[in-house]
């Protein structure tokens, strides 16, 4: 399937959850309302024609323009195609539903996205910081962090 | 069914309760594979609920070993700045980190790679491959007990780092792959003793065969342990031996291909369950063997017919991709490692994110370690085959 | 000896202390010795060469080793039961010495000529057990008590198997006195009891089958007595970082050491005396007589320290349930099956 017609196929069984796509970049994407992440992906991994069933990487990403977004690389074992999906969320609301649901994998993925960037995936079973301390203050990967001049007493030497 | 918890609020362990919220029965304890102990390979720590011997839950804790590789990556000044930190992510295959890396930027800047390079690095990718197993290999027999095949294991795998060491100085952590070629070119007597390897090898290979895989006790303490379905292996996003270990059919370099592994006969080794269950230890392990056996085929195969050329031609004096994102993956020996690279147009890298294999193979752990025995713990983690600085990163 | 020493000292406590003193020092000496093979033989067979500047091929590394650990700081945790953590590896060592006490050296020497010998080997080496449970709980780590359980369970569960196989010696031999067995092997290698014993041919070849089996059943459990791999889970590196041993530093690390190597001989010892003829020359009359008694039983006891050393850097380890699956449900319903056999030969 080409990303077309994936994208031809999602706006038209999820109409306006399905934003705008870049088809012709090097790897075409396809962005995704931030509320409805779960059913899209539930629908792409579920559907036979389309059966993305291998989520390759969930990244955050801080965008130049002040908001936080989360870019989904799928791939299906099956019929051997790619797609990416974009959603994004304001750093005043930085809600999005988690797909931790569909693909066990995203469940790790998802907790280093909230350490790092401070995005709260609604419907995570246990969203904790993954890498950092539990109780670091900031997210670190977002571009305007500071590091702390103080952790727990010690000095930070940077 | 648990509700969920967005903002957490307690995160030390108690009697009663482990650090991810769950209550403990009365015959239940809460036992801590800590960070310093000798069979987690590396500052991981396992929090097991157990009830006597059996294992009733598992939660890793990571981050001991958090470095900040992306963090610095966006601050560098060239993208190939990245490339020594990319070496120090998965310290023992730094060959594979680098070339993955590098494919990701050349996407990027659309770059032809010339053919002497591309046979120097899958010659080098492959040497690593053999490194890293080694080490998977010797490590998991030390696990169960066999002391000796760690000590063979080790002795080929230091060949292996001498010819690393002739080609760039490096043992451990080589900056050699860079964004467009090679650092440095095949030194005169690298050909030969590549291949003088190659037929050492393989006796190394029969003994290991003969001391550790059909053993009785090793099959014993391997065999229908940590069984890792299929269907859950794909939905967990594994990668690997650990994928292939299942039964599937799935190798980067021939299915998502790179390089020019296309050009050379090889194949790919799955697990099909001889000592017991498909997607076993054993059968993960069994794997390990077999590509090793693979990536010699691949050297020898490479080395004859390698080209001559200028390896450095290609590479770019200035990096200044145009603002775009690529995602690019290879097969490391742990899996797939994947680099999502985007660009905004100017000479330092936006964001970089490393899709670290052993990560996501490690969070299939509490999966498939439920019912088993503290003692087939140790099995699991080891077959699973991670390296904390890539899990952490 | 007991006669020549009385002799010249007379009946007092000094003559009890030296018929009490060679196993001691004999124990001092082969451990060091022990310690030096043990290095070497793992270092040939890893492929490389082990020390070789402490002496000429590391003979005094051994020595060295012995200096370091006494010299060490014998650190006690905080919250440790400190008494019974103290004692605990004394109580090891006692229970492996005393075994000791009723091993023959020679037909001139035994530190104690009872009638009961073998049995009272196996019984008073359990109190081992007590040691290895007091070292466990009194660490206050729960690696170390999942150690100390799975060592105690260990231990006597293959308890059984050698009262079981020495049992297969004794019926042949009929007497449970040490000395009383080896005498009755002495003439040569065809009549140790692991060949038949000094019996007609006949019967001889219709032992053979059980009495090698129960031979190799007795070194099986002789192996797993002293928590040596394939039967070390209790003390696994890579799992329990020591086990019961977590805790432990300095002298009293040296003597749970002291006592591990202790116990190897001690289980080579007597499966050396059931079976293979002790302190007699299997030359029959050529090289025998007390000294060359001493120079036997100690070749033959320090070949299966070999062999336990050899298998220990070969194979992997089991998993404690399938140690005691071993035990239960396969050694013993060949020792069994041995007993039977074994009897009805002898009857008929």
């Amino acid at each position: 399937m080409t990303a077309q017609e994936i994208y031809d196929n999602l706006k038209a069984k999820f109409g306006d959850a399905v934003g705008e796509a870049r088809l012709d970049a090097l790897q075409p994407w396809i962005a995704i309302s931030e509320t409805r992440t779960r059913e899209i992906c539930q629908f792409l991994r579920d559907e036979p024609a389309f059966a993305f069933d291998y989520l390759s990487c969930l990244s955050g990403v801080d965008y130049a323009d002040g908001k936080l977004g989360v870019v989904y690389h799928l791939f299906s074992m099956i019929h051997r195609h790619k797609i990416v999906l974009r959603t994004m969320c304001t750093r005043e609301h930085p809600h999005i539903q988690s797909v931790s649901a569909v693909w066990g994998t995203a469940n790790w993925h998802e907790r280093e996205a909230y350490d790092m960037f401070g995005i709260v995936f609604d419907e995570h079973p246990d969203l904790r910081r993954i890498l950092c301390g539990d109780d670091y203050p900031g997210y670190p990967l977002r571009k305007d962090f500071k590091v702390p001049e103080f952790y727990n007493g010690m000095k930070v030497p940077y | 069914m648990k509700e969920s918890r967005t903002l957490p609020t307690d995160y030390v362990s108690s009697p009663e309760r482990t650090s991810s919220g769950r209550t403990l029965r009365t015959d239940e304890m809460i036992l801590n594979m800590g960070p310093q102990h000798p069979s987690t390979h590396g500052v991981l720590r396992l929090e097991l609920v157990v009830d006597g011997e059996i294992i009733v839950d598992v939660i890793p804790h990571i981050g001991y070993l958090h470095r900040c590789f992306e963090k610095h990556a966006e601050h560098m000044t060239n993208y190939q700045q990245v490339i020594p930190y990319a070496d120090r992510m998965d310290y023992l295959s730094s060959m594979c980190n680098d070339w993955a890396y590098a494919l990701a930027v050349e996407k990027l800047l659309k770059l032809e790679i010339p053919e002497r390079v591309q046979y120097i690095r899958l010659i080098m990718a492959e040497l690593q491959r053999i490194a890293s197993h080694l080490i998977a290999v010797g490590t998991y027999a030390i696990d169960m007990g066999a002391f000796t095949p760690f000590l063979w294991c080790f002795r080929d795998r230091e060949r292996i780092l001498d010819l690393f060491e002739m080609t760039c100085g490096a043992r451990l952590l080589y900056n050699y792959i860079w964004v467009g070629g090679v650092s440095h070119d095949l030194p005169p007597r690298f050909v030969e003793k590549a291949k003088d390897f190659c037929r050492d090898f393989r006796k190394t290979l029969k003994e290991v065969h003969d001391v550790l895989t059909y053993n009785e006790i090793f099959i014993k303490r391997t065999a229908n342990v940590g069984v890792l379905p299929k269907d859950v292996a794909i939905n967990y996003a594994c990668s690997g031996p650990m994928l292939r270990g299942s039964g599937v059919d799935w190798d980067l370099r021939r299915d998502d291909p790179y390089g020019i592994y296309d050009r050379f006969e090889w194949a790919v080794q799955i697990g099909k369950g001889e000592a017991g269950t498909v997607g076993d230890c054993w059968d993960r392990y069994m794997v390990r063997m077999r590509e090793m056996e693979e990536s010699t085929k691949l050297i020898e195969q490479a080395v004859a017919s390698i080209p001559e050329g200028n390896v450095q031609s290609a590479i770019p004096k200035r990096i200044r991709p145009e603002a775009g994102e690529v995602y690019v993956r290879s097969e490391s020996p742990r899996g797939e490692l994947g680099f999502y690279v985007i660009s905004d147009g100017t000479a330092s890298p936006y964001r970089v994110k490393a899709r670290a294999p052993a990560f996501v193979n490690l969070s299939v752990l509490p999966e498939i370690s439920r019912g088993a025995m503290v003692a087939d713990l140790v099995a699991i983690a080891g077959s699973v085959d991670i390296v904390l600085g890539e899990v952490d990163r | 000896m007991e006669e020549l020493l009385q002799s010249i000292i007379g009946e007092s406590w000094i003559l009890y202390v030296l018929l009490a003193a060679p196993p001691l020092v004999f124990i001092l000496v082969y451990a060091l010795v022990t310690v030096w093979t043990e290095m070497k033989v793992s270092a040939h067979m890893q492929d490389r060469l082990a020390y070789m500047y402490t002496g000429p091929h590391g003979v005094l590394q051994p020595l060295a080793d012995i200096l370091k650990l006494l010299q060490k700081e014998d650190t006690v945790p905080a919250a440790a039961d400190k008494p019974l953590f103290i004692m605990a590896p004394y109580l090891v060592f006692i229970g492996t010495y005393a075994g000791f006490a009723a091993l023959p050296f020679s037909s001139a020497y035994i530190g104690s000529d009872i009638n009961l010998g073998a049995f009272y080997i196996i019984a008073v080496s359990s109190i081992v057990v007590v040691g290895l449970l007091m070292a466990g709980w009194a660490s206050n780590n729960k690696w170390s008590i999942f150690g100390a359980m799975r060592s105690a369970a260990q231990i006597v569960s293959y308890e059984i198997p050698t009262a079981l196989a020495l049992l297969v010696a004794v019926m042949i031999t009929g007497s449970l006195n040490l000395q009383d067995v080896i005498r009755f092997q002495e003439g040569g290698i065809l009549n140790w009891v692991v060949f038949g014993g000094p019996l007609p041919v006949v019967q001889k070849l219709l032992l053979l089958p059980f009495t090698l089996t129960a031979f190799l059943i007795m070194f099986i459990a002789g192996v797993a007595e002293v928590n040596r791999t394939p039967f070390d889970l209790p003390e696994a590196e890579s799992e329990l970082v020591q086990g019961y041993n977590t805790e432990y530093s300095g002298m009293k690390f040296a003597i749970f050491y002291l006592a591990e190597y202790a116990n190897m001989y001690l289980v080579s010892g007597v499966a050396a005396c059931l079976f293979l003829g002790g302190w007699s020359s299997p030359f029959g009359d050529f090289m025998s007589g007390p000294l060359w008694g001493v120079f036997w039983i100690v070749v033959k006891g320090y070949f299966f320290v070999f062999l336990q050393i050899w298998i220990r850097w070969t194979l992997p380890r089991l998993r404690v349930d399938q140690l005691m699956y071993t035990s239960w449900k396969v050694l013993i319903p060949f020792l069994f099956a041995c007993l039977f056999g074994v009897g009805l030969i002898l009857v008929l």
